[in-house]
C-alpha cells in the first residue's frame, strides 16, 4: 500500500492525520457549506448586513418552502425527472444491443464503428448546435421535454456503448460458444444469457447518466426555454431572476437543485464509482 | 452452426444461415440510426452552414470561406483561443491535485470512506450550482473570500469584476469539481497498485517521491490517462461555468470559444449561424487533434489485447 499506512507511524502522526482529514474537508467544501448557511438565514441578516455572523434566527423551513410551494421549482424538478429518466432507459437499452453487437461479433468495419462511438462522444457540443436545434424545430419538437430526451439518448448512446462493448468483451466467451453450438438464437443468448451478466454495468451506467443528464444546462438552453419544459439547471436562472438579491432564497433553491443526482450518488456509490472510472484498473 | 430445430425459427435456410452477418445489423441498427442522425450528421452539416450567411430563419446565402476570413480580424475571437488555451494548461493541474488528494487519503482509518465521498462530493453537483456557489464565494460585498481575506488583513478583490482575474477565478472553480473527478480515478488505480512491488521496493530502501516516481505512477498509468483524457474534455466543453458566473464579461474578458460560438449564434447578440458554425468548427478542429490522440492510444490497447 501507498502512502505507508499511517499506524506503522509514531502515535502523534496518527493523531495529526486524523485532526488534518476533517479540517482538510471542511476547507474543500467551504463554498458550498457557506450556501448551506445562507439557505437557513433569515432575508433580515442580507438587509442588515450580517453575512457570516451568526443567523439571528433559524429560516431554514420557511426558505425551503418558500422554493417548494412559491415556486415554480417543482414544476421544474418534476421536468428534469421527465427528461432524465427516458434518457436513461433509452440510452441504456439502446447501448446495450449495439455493445452487445460490437462485443461479441467479429464483421469487418467492427471497430471502425465502435471508434465512431468513441469520437462522437467526445466532439464539442457546439457543432452540433446548429443543426440539433434545426433538425428538432424541424420535428415541431422545439421547446419540449422530448426533445430533448431524442438528441440526449443519441448523444449518451457514444459513451454507454464504449463502456457496454468493454464491459461484454470482459465477459467469458465461451457462455456464448456453448449457447451457439446449442443452436439458441442470437436473439435468445442476448436477453436471456448476456443481458443478466450485464447487470452491474446498467446499474453503473443508469447512475452515471442519471448524474450526466440532470446536470446538462447547455442542451436545456438550447432546446428548450420556459417554464413548462425546462430542466432544473435552466430553471434555476429564472428562479434566481425571480428573487434577485434574496440570497436565502437563491441558495436554498440552489441546493434543491444540487440534491437530486447528490442523492442518487451517496444511495448508489458502488455503481456510480465503478462508472467512473471504467478501465481506470484493468 | 447447429441444425437442430429452433422454436421461433419460422423460416430456416437463407436467414439461418446468415445470422451471424444479420445479427450484429439489427442490434445495431437503432443505436447506428439515432447516433448518425444526431451526432456524426450534424457534423458535417455544421462544416457546411459555416459557408453560409445565415440567421436561422431566411434563405442562407453562400458566402465560401467569408466567414474564416472574419474569424481571422476579430478580437473577440482571439480573446477567446487564448482563454482556452488558458483553461486547457490550468485545468491540467487538476491531476496532480486529484492525485495529491487521493495520496493523502488512502488510508484506512475508522470513516475515511464518507471523507472520500464526501471530498468527492463537488463532482456530483451540477456545474450550474458550482457556478452559482462560486460566484457568492467570490462576491465583493457578502462573498466568503473577501470575509476571509479580510480577516487576515488583505485588501478584498473583485474576482469576477477584473477583466485580468475574471478567467483565473472561473477556472479555480472548474477546478474543483475536476480535481475530485482525478481524485476518484486515482483512488481506485492505488487500489490496484501491486502490494508485492511496492513491498520489494521498500526492501530495495525506495520511499517518498523516488518510490511514487519510479513505483507507484508507472502502475497508475490508466488512471493517468482516463483523468487526461476527461480533463482536456472538460477544459473545451466548459460553457455552464462562464454562463452562470460572469455571461462573457467583464468586457468579453472570460470568452471561451464554447461560449463565443453560443453568443453569435443563439444570444441577443443576433442569430449569426454561420459565423457560430465556423467558430465551433474551429473548436471542433482543436478537440479533433486530442481525439485523434485518444483513438490512437486505444488502438493500441485493442491490438495488444489479440
Amino acid at each position: 500500500m501507498f502512502p505507508k499506512p499511517i499506524q506503522t507511524r509514531s502515535r502523534t502522526a496518527q493523531l495529526t492525520y486524523r485532526g488534518l482529514v476533517p479540517l482538510a474537508l471542511i476547507l474543500w467544501l467551504l463554498p458550498l457549506i457557506a450556501v448551506a448557511i445562507f439557505s437557513i438565514k433569515p432575508d433580515m441578516d442580507f438587509t442588515t448586513g450580517n453575512y457570516w455572523g451568526w443567523p439571528s434566527s433559524f429560516e431554514g423551513g420557511t426558505n425551503y418552502g418558500k422554493v417548494f410551494f412559491e415556486s415554480d421549482m417543482p414544476r421544474y424538478l418534476l421536468n428534469s425527472v421527465l427528461i432524465t429518466v427516458p434518457t436513461v432507459i433509452g440510452a441504456v437499452a439502446l447501448s446495450a444491443m449495439t455493445g452487445f453487437a460490437l462485443g461479441i461479433y467479429r464483421f469487418r468495419g467492427n471497430l471502425w464503428i465502435f471508434f465512431m462511438f468513441v469520437a462522437g462522444n467526445f466532439v464539442p457540443f457546439q457543432i452540433l448546435m446548429v443543426p440539433v436545434r434545426d433538425l428538432t424545430l424541424d420535428l415541431g419538437l422545439y421547446n419540449t421535454k422530448g426533445g430533448l430526451v431524442l438528441f440526449h439518448i443519441a448523444f449518451q448512446t457514444g459513451f454507454c456503448t464504449l463502456f457496454m462493448r468493454n464491459f461484454i468483451r470482459a465477459l467469458p466467451f465461451e457462455l456464448i460458444e456453448a449457447a451457439r453450438v446449442e443452436g439458441v438464437a442470437e436473439w435468445r443468448i442476448f436477453w436471456f444469457i448476456v443481458l443478466p451478466l450485464m447487470k452491474p454495468a446498467i446499474a453503473a451506467l443508469s447512475v452515471l447518466i442519471f448524474t450526466f443528464i440532470w446536470n446538462d444546462y447547455f442542451w436545456a438552453v438550447v432546446l428548450t426555454q420556459g417554464a413548462e419544459s425546462q430542466p432544473v439547471t435552466a430553471g434555476i436562472t429564472s428562479f434566481n431572476a425571480q428573487y434577485r438579491a434574496a440570497y436565502h432564497l437563491m441558495s436554498a433553491g440552489s441546493i434543491v437543485a444540487a440534491l437530486p443526482p447528490v442523492l442518487m450518488f451517496f444511495l448508489m456509490q458502488r455503481h456510480f464509482i465503478a462508472g467512473l472510472t471504467l478501465g481506470a484498473v484493468k | 452452426m447447429s441444425d437442430t430445430a429452433l422454436p421461433g425459427a419460422a423460416d430456416p435456410g437463407w436467414i439461418r444461415r446468415n445470422r451471424q452477418t444479420l445479427a450484429p445489423l439489427l442490434f445495431l441498427a437503432p443505436g447506428m440510426l439515432f447516433f448518425l442522425v444526431y451526432v456524426i450528421l450534424p457534423i458535417f452539416q455544421s462544416f457546411n452552414i459555416s459557408l453560409y450567411e445565415w440567421d436561422g430563419l431566411g434563405q442562407p446565402a453562400f458566402i465560401g470561406l467569408d466567414n474564416y476570413r472574419e474569424l481571422a480580424s476579430d478580437r473577440a475571437f482571439e480573446v477567446s483561443l487564448w482563454n482556452n488555451l488558458k483553461w486547457l494548461l490550468l485545468y491540467l493541474a487538476a491531476i496532480p491535485g486529484g492525485l495529491f488528494i487521493a495520496l493523502f487519503l488512502n488510508q484506512t482509518v475508522a470513516g475515511i470512506r464518507i471523507y472520500k465521498s464526501l471530498f468527492f462530493f463537488p463532482f456530483v453537483i451540477s456545474q450550474v450550482v458550482v457556478g452559482l456557489v462560486f460566484t457568492w464565494f467570490y462576491d465583493p460585498t457578502f462573498g466568503l473570500l473577501n470575509a476571509l481575506l479580510e480577516g487576515i488583513g488583505l485588501a478584498p478583490v473583485n474576482v469576477l469584476g477584473d477583466p485580468q482575474l475574471a478567467t483565473y477565478g472561473i477556472i479555480v472553480a472548474g477546478l474543483w469539481p475536476q480535481i475530485a473527478y482525478c481524485m476518484i480515478l486515482y483512488l481506485t488505480g492505488l487500489n490496484a497498485v501491486d502490494p508485492e512491488q511496492v513491498e520489494a521496493a521498500r526492501l530495495d530502501g525506495a520511499k517518498g517521491w523516488r518510490m511514487l516516481w519510479f513505483v507507484i505512477l508507472p502502475q497508475l498509468r490508466p488512471a493517468t490517462f482516463i483523468a487526461f483524457v476527461v480533463t482536456i474534455i472538460g477544459a473545451l466543453r466548459s460553457f455552464d461555468l462562464i454562463s452562470i458566473m460572469t455571461n462573457g464579461g467583464p468586457f468579453g474578458s472570460t470568452r471561451v470559444l464554447s461560449f463565443y460560438m453560443f453568443e453569435k449564434s443563439l444570444s441577443e447578440y443576433g442569430f449569426r449561424m454561420g459565423y457560430g458554425a465556423a467558430i465551433a468548427v474551429v473548436l471542433f478542429l482543436i478537440m479533433l487533434c486530442f481525439i485523434a490522440y485518444f483513438l490512437w492510444s486505444m488502438w493500441r490497447d485493442e491490438r495488444g489485447l489479440r
